[in-house]
């Protein structure tokens, strides 16, 4: 339990590193995002980190929907846009959705194939 | 004091408490996940859909307003924060992948963000919708904190784009395991990482659920998208 803790707390040690750095240098990005940025930094340098952090990131990602529920649940201060434009928002955001899937996902495999770097073992679906 | 009264105090009480909303926020949650476990996993059930659909209406009819709620689920919310940051650990496990894949990544962060974009503006605009409408779609496929900060420097609603932005984000996760399938799509990178471009955070979460070369491709689209859309718009708002 103490090893997760120390995880967790390294976890917030970083996100408080990034909400700084972004608030100091007044750049337009959430402190967590920078926060991120940092740990793969420090991560990539090899230096020393929790013994569970591993585990203790897992177990944060494994649950990550659940951490969208309560923005998700915001929705419900504009049932009065959408029932005034909820179908053309409705259908923009549908259809652009699905175009962006198709878009990205067909220039990402056209890309493999132009650089070599097709997929092996576990990333290709079977 | 008559029991009815007692129990109509006791509500009062607990419909202001934190306490209330934390608790059906878990239970609303698991819920929705218990519904994705019995049907088996299958990708076009959202637990997160599920909670929200039942939280929503819970709000609705006990008139309970959106900051009151909030109160209790900024808790769960606050955690995203530090799973934000734990996602460096499956990124860097998995760098010499990530790093093997970095030109088919940048030219399709370009070509579906864009498409997000302007096709959202385009079919808006051409059903007719308001103009404030419009400017709050257009960043509706960014994490939430980006996208508000954006649809304020553009003229937009911060709190709609922050709505469109959860619809977007489900849509993308519910549509994206079958759409994939269906165009034969069997790359686990490009799944995840077109997912992570138009469904920031919610559609990274549904890729680790169902593989992890995807969730940690989704991760870095996620990333990317946002920190290039925020300092591209910076760039333009400087400018004009």
């Amino acid at each position: 339990m103490t090893e997760i803790l120390k995880a967790f707390t390294f976890l917030l040690g970083f996100q408080f590193l990034g909400t700084a750095a972004v608030m100091g240098l007044g750049v337009p990005i959430p402190g967590p995002v920078a926060g991120l940025l940092f740990l793969i930094g420090w991560l990539g340098m090899n230096a020393p980190r929790p013994k569970l952090l591993k585990e203790t990131a897992q177990g944060l990602i494994a649950h990550l929907s659940l951490l969208f529920v309560p923005a998700a649940v915001g929705i419900v201060q504009h049932l009065d846009r959408l029932a005034l434009e909820g179908k053309i928002l409705l259908t923009a955001v549908v259809v652009s959705t699905v175009l962006a899937l198709i878009v990205g996902a067909l220039t990402f495999v056209v890309m493999v194939r132009v650089t070599g770097a097709l997929p092996k073992g576990e990333e290709l679906r079977s | 004091m008559n029991p009815i009264n007692e129990v109509q105090d006791i509500w009062a009480y607990l419909r202001t408490t934190p306490l209330l909303w934390l608790m059906l926020t878990m239970l609303a949650y698991l819920v929705g996940f218990w519904c994705f476990e019995k049907m088996k996993r299958s990708p076009i059930v959202s637990p997160v859909a599920i909670a929200a659909s039942f939280l929503g209406v819970i709000l609705l009819i006990t008139d309970t307003p959106y900051p009151v709620y909030f109160e209790g689920a900024q808790f769960v919310h606050f955690l995203l924060g530090p799973a934000t940051v734990s996602l460096a650990i499956p990124l860097v496990a998995n760098f010499p992948r990530v790093r093997r894949a970095a030109i088919p990544m940048l030219a399709a962060l370009i070509a579906s963000s864009a498409t997000a974009i302007f096709a959202a503006i385009f079919i808006a605009q051409a059903m007719g919708a308001s103009d404030e409408a419009i400017r709050s779609l257009i960043p509706k496929s960014v994490t939430t904190p980006i996208a508000m900060g954006i649809s304020e420097q553009i003229g937009g609603l911060p709190s709609l784009t922050a709505g469109l932005v959860v619809l977007t984000g489900i849509l993308g996760a519910i549509i994206v395991t079958p759409l994939m399938n269906h165009l034969g799509f069997r790359d686990w990178r490009a799944r995840g990482f077109a997912v992570g471009v138009t469904s920031h955070g919610i559609g990274t979460a549904r890729a680790f659920q169902v593989h992890e070369v995807a969730g940690v491709f989704a991760a870095v689209a996620m990333a990317l998208n946002g920190l290039v859309t925020a300092f591209v718009v910076a760039l333009f708002s400087q400018l004009l």
